[in-house]
């Protein structure tokens, strides 16, 4: 069942000097199986609209409504979203807190009232999806590597069997090996467990390689919201609100600009490959 | 929600007392807290309430900011009041009730230390509503200055104290961010019995407290890197000093106490 944010706007510290529209008329409809990418500059709202989506932050004004109930309402379960949706913070090895990683990762199931085996269970298939060993169950998860102690983190979310899951940039701070594991596992658990994703990055390569649909944040409004390769075509559009377009892409039209014969616009290094030896074997 | 403390948060505007010296607020704040314990009479409480009325007016803060602040302590104030009223002496009883004992002379009591304390708050929140951080940690050490005879450290107890302060907007942010993710994975806060919250607050402060101390290394190494060494032969960017307006403000202030000494 798809969630549906209906004219959301959202203003930090209201009615002081600190007041700040953080959202501004934004309205959307995420799909059940889709992979979305969020990207827009430091401040653009998008951490804040995320938090909307599983209750964290009440909307100023507007309605947001999961499986055809609006969240708003007085009598609606939060825990029951909160566990559909899985929300995974920036930086979230900063939650840790248990003395083992297995209690670690039982907590989130643990608060839905999971007990025994079934607990039991949880915990260990989101530590699988995630690859880490059974000889890591019972470490502290201080004493994990930085890669490790975020994998555990997102373990920790996985645990509760989210229909959704949203990754507030989950590559933050990790060395491209890292990256690489974290992304390819979002992936797997989309194309695997038919998890609705939504991920926020600062890396246009990231979403380019990864997305199906992507939504271009600015000044608490969404700005675009259309596939990778729409978005991208036009990225001088996005150069002017601080972002761009993956590096491949301006590679390609610098060998256009010096007179190469490419047709189109690639957002990765296979599409750019195609394009250039069609370029050249067509000539 | 922990955003919305307003006692004692910088408010930003410009004012006369948002320019004026650091040092004469806190001494004005200190004089203010001393003359009300001092001239606790009726006259004495109308002339203050007046003083303070024309310090808010000079400040440009809101009332409705001011007050708002009050609502933290707005527990402890009720909390004294009733303590103050059920347990009087005095000769005027209305309502006599097991150790309850409620008289004339205990109401007033109370109410003369409702205002006391409603004043005091307002009073010494006016001083960091209307002076940044950084310019009340400067004030404290030039006002402690005399005290290095007595080999007291004040540069590096001002030093300290500007880290705390500079951190409780860090760590109130932080708290508010693993509070949301620890509620991401279904924990609850708010309800349940006393020991069920005092438990749900480990997921919180183990994180917290993680989060601090990895804080104040990386900031003692970045100190370091800097070559800091206390505060021997340490200028300022922002040096004090007095002018004009502070001048006449002490002058102010000299003749407001001799009223009050005069009066009451």
């Amino acid at each position: 069942m798809p969630i549906i944010l209906d004219h959301i706007n959202y203003i930090y510290s209201e009615k002081t000097v600190y007041e700040k529209a953080a959202l501004k008329d934004v309205s959307l409809v995420i799909n059940d199986g889709e992979f979305i990418g969020i990207i827009g500059h430091t401040g653009s709202g998008k951490s804040t609209l995320v938090q909307h989506l599983n209750g964290l932050i009440k909307a100023s004004s507007g309605h947001i409504y999961f499986n055809g109930e609006d969240i708003y309402d007085d009598d609606y379960d939060m825990k029951k979203l909160r566990s559909k949706v899985g929300l995974v913070f920036q930086y979230p090895e900063h939650q840790l807190f248990e003395a083992t990683v297995y209690e670690d990762v039982s907590f989130g199931p643990k608060n839905l009232g999971l007990k025994g085996v079934d607990l039991e269970l949880r915990v260990y298939n989101a530590l699988k999806a995630v690859g880490i060993g059974e000889d890591l169950i019972d470490a502290s998860p201080f004493e994990l590597s930085g890669g490790q102690k975020r994998r555990v983190a997102i373990a920790g979310v996985l645990a509760m069997e989210p229909e959704y899951l949203i990754l507030d940039e989950p590559c933050a701070g990790l060395d491209p090996k890292g990256r690489e594991e974290i992304l390819e596992l979002i992936s797997k658990l989309h194309r695997e467990k038919k998890i609705t994703i939504i991920l926020i990055s600062h890396s246009m390569e990231d979403v380019a390689d990864y997305v199906e649909r992507l939504l271009v944040m600015d000044d608490g409004m969404v700005l675009k919201d259309d596939t990778p390769q729409n978005v991208f075509a036009d990225y001088k559009e996005l150069e002017k609100i601080g972002l761009g377009a993956p590096e491949v892409t301006y590679a390609v039209q610098q060998l256009k600009e010096k007179g190469f014969n490419i047709d189109g616009t690639p957002i990765n290094i296979n599409q750019a490959k195609e394009m250039i030896l069609k370029g050249i074997f067509n000539d | 929600m922990i955003r919305d403390i307003t006692i004692g948060q910088y408010y930003p505007v410009n004012s006369v007392l948002h320019k004026l010296d650091p040092r004469i607020k806190i001494i004005a704040t200190m004089m203010f807290v001393v003359e009300l314990f001092v001239f606790d009479s009726f006259l004495g409480y109308v002339l203050m309430a007046a003083g303070l009325g024309a310090v808010i007016l000079a400040s440009h803060v809101p009332l409705r900011h001011i007050l708002k602040g009050l609502r933290p302590v707005l527990f402890l104030l009720i909390f004294t009041i009733l303590l103050n009223t059920i347990h009087a002496t005095g000769d005027n009883v209305l309502v006599e009730w097991g150790f309850v004992r409620i008289t004339v002379e205990g109401l007033i009591n109370a109410a003369f230390l409702a205002i006391r304390l409603i004043m005091l708050i307002i009073g010494s929140s006016l001083l960091t509503f209307t002076t940044t951080p950084s310019e009340l940690t400067d004030g404290i050490e030039k006002l402690g200055t005399p005290l290095k005879v007595f080999k007291v450290p004040v540069h590096e107890m001002a030093m300290m104290m500007s880290i705390a302060l500079r951190f409780i907007p860090i760590l109130v942010e932080e708290t508010d961010k693993i509070m949301k993710a620890q509620q991401a994975r279904g924990a609850n806060f708010d309800t349940g019995s006393i020991v069920q919250k005092a438990k749900s607050l480990v997921p919180l402060l183990v994180p917290l407290f993680v989060s601090a101390f990895r804080r104040a290394n990386d900031l003692a190494m970045a100190m370091e890197a800097r070559c800091y060494r206390g505060g021997k032969g340490r200028t300022k960017m922002k040096p004090l000093r007095f002018g004009g307006k502070d001048y006449l403000t002490m002058v102010g202030l000299a003749m407001y106490l001799a009223m009050l000494i005069v009066v009451v």
